[in-house]
């Protein structure tokens, strides 16, 4: 299900040619319009999708549903710190959610990388990934639990 | 130089007349081009299909007075402001050129109907100075630094499609017409020269509307129009509709984590200009 861009409402920003980790969203020469330069390398990340500030890009459905009706379509809002899916099924259903994809204001949390010490001679030789035993705590206790979030588990389904 | 008008200066070797049949002759060109680019394009029909298929779909009717407040929403942001630009430097230089190429155009008209021998006063020929030099700066700044396969695709600026016939023959046309005032206002012999080559980029612009984005002034607002019923009548071209200033959505438990969060959580990836092909 490769990337396909609605022509008429690209404006050929670039948002999406600078976020394709696969580096196949580009500029048509003639028309100043993005397109996706080789669909059979599109993994549909849905990368340039969120990324696209006038929402011209969409993805492609298999042929043997596309031209039923259905559709999956997503807003990124950075403003709000939301992302939001509208999914329309092919017998009319109609699903939409609502999620957060951050949860301090953009910015104000990065990781300072390059003060976090190496990795030590012994570490490098073990099996474990770099921070492996820190973030999944063989080291220092049990796994990682809702309730160390200060979370709770709820019943039923919340959307 | 900039009081003075350049028409009414060559109405001695080039009738007054014959100057405002020119005028005339580019505005019809122009409803003809575009009127030809409507119909070999088909936009008036998939546009009016759109519509159609987007009323059959709508949660809730938008009619009479709503569809006024849209159309006056369309006219004031997205048009007379340029509002549909997500990008704040093309849309400067999107108002520049626009902005730019009415007072220009308004002003030639008003040159060449009004003042074509009489003196004229200094204000016409100033509004078409500032016009050009508006739409020129505009119109530059967009051409070598802002446009799109300079800026994200990383080519030079000199490399010249067919899609640029608009830019280049606007800008081009507005270049020569004031290097021929300029030579004109001086007494230059080469004046004559660079009125003929003025002439022959105004032609281009004007007659080149069926190859060129010329009539983007005429659909873009119809699809701006088009966008903002669809968003008015729950349709949204299928888009998500759901949004967190309705507290509702706040109460979803899968906005428990932003319950205390600021509205505005600033830009993300747009802090950045794309450009990091």
């Amino acid at each position: 299900m490769p990337t396909f861009v609605y022509m008429t409402r690209c404006d050929g920003c670039g948002h999406c040619v600078d976020i394709c980790p696969s580096d196949i969203m580009h500029i048509d020469p003639t028309y100043r319009r993005a397109y996706n330069i080789e669909p059979s390398m599109c993994w549909e990340c849905y990368s340039c999708v969120k990324a696209c500030p006038q929402n011209a890009i969409d993805m492609r459905g298999y042929a043997d549903f596309a031209p039923l009706g259905h559709s999956v379509r997503v807003q990124r809002d950075e403003q709000k710190g939301t992302i939001a899916w509208r999914i329309k099924f092919r017998n009319g259903t109609e699903k939409n959610f609502l999620s957060p994809i951050t949860t301090k204001p953009w910015g104000q949390a990065i990781p300072k990388l390059a003060e976090v010490p190496g990795p030590s001679k012994e570490m490098r030789d073990s099996q474990l990934l770099y921070n492996e035993p820190k973030w999944i705590r063989m080291d220092e206790g049990g796994l990682r639990t809702l309730d160390d979030a200060g979370l709770k588990l709820k019943k039923g389904i919340y959307y | 130089m900039f009081s003075i008008n350049p028409f009414a200066g060559i109405s001695g070797s080039i009738s007054p007349a014959l100057m405002q049949w020119y005028v005339v002759l580019m505005v019809v060109l122009v409803a003809a081009g575009t009127l030809f680019d409507i119909v070999h394009k088909g936009s008036a029909k998939y546009f009016f299909e759109n519509w159609r298929k987007s009323k059959s779909k709508s949660v809730q009717q938008v009619e009479g007075g709503e569809l006024m407040s849209i159309a006056m929403q369309t006219a004031l942001v997205d048009v007379l402001a340029s509002g549909e630009f997500c990008n704040a430097r093309r849309r400067i230089a999107h108002l520049l050129t626009m902005y730019g190429f009415v007072i220009h155009v308004v002003a030639t008209a008003v040159l060449v109907f009004a003042y074509p021998t009489t003196p004229t006063p200094a204000v016409w020929p100033n509004l078409w100075w500032i016009g050009a030099l508006m739409l020129l700066l505009g119109g530059y700044w967009f051409w070598f630094f802002i446009r799109v396969d300079v800026a994200a695709e990383g080519n030079s600026p000199f490399r010249v499609m067919h899609a640029d016939l608009f830019v280049l023959s606007l800008l081009a046309s507005v270049t020569l017409g004031l290097i021929w005032a300029w030579l004109q206002a001086s007494g230059s012999a080469a004046s004559g020269v660079f009125f003929g080559l003025y002439i022959l980029a105004t032609t281009v612009l004007f007659a080149g509307v069926p190859w060129s984005k010329f009539a983007h002034m005429f659909f873009k607002p119809a699809a701006a129009f088009e966008k903002r019923v669809s968003k008015a009548n729950g349709t949204a071209e299928n888009l998500p509709t759901l949004s967190r200033d309705d507290p509702e959505q706040q109460a979803r438990h899968s906005m428990e984590l932003l319950r205390d969060a600021p509205m505005d959580m600033g830009l993300g990836i747009k802090r950045e200009a794309p450009r990091h092909y």
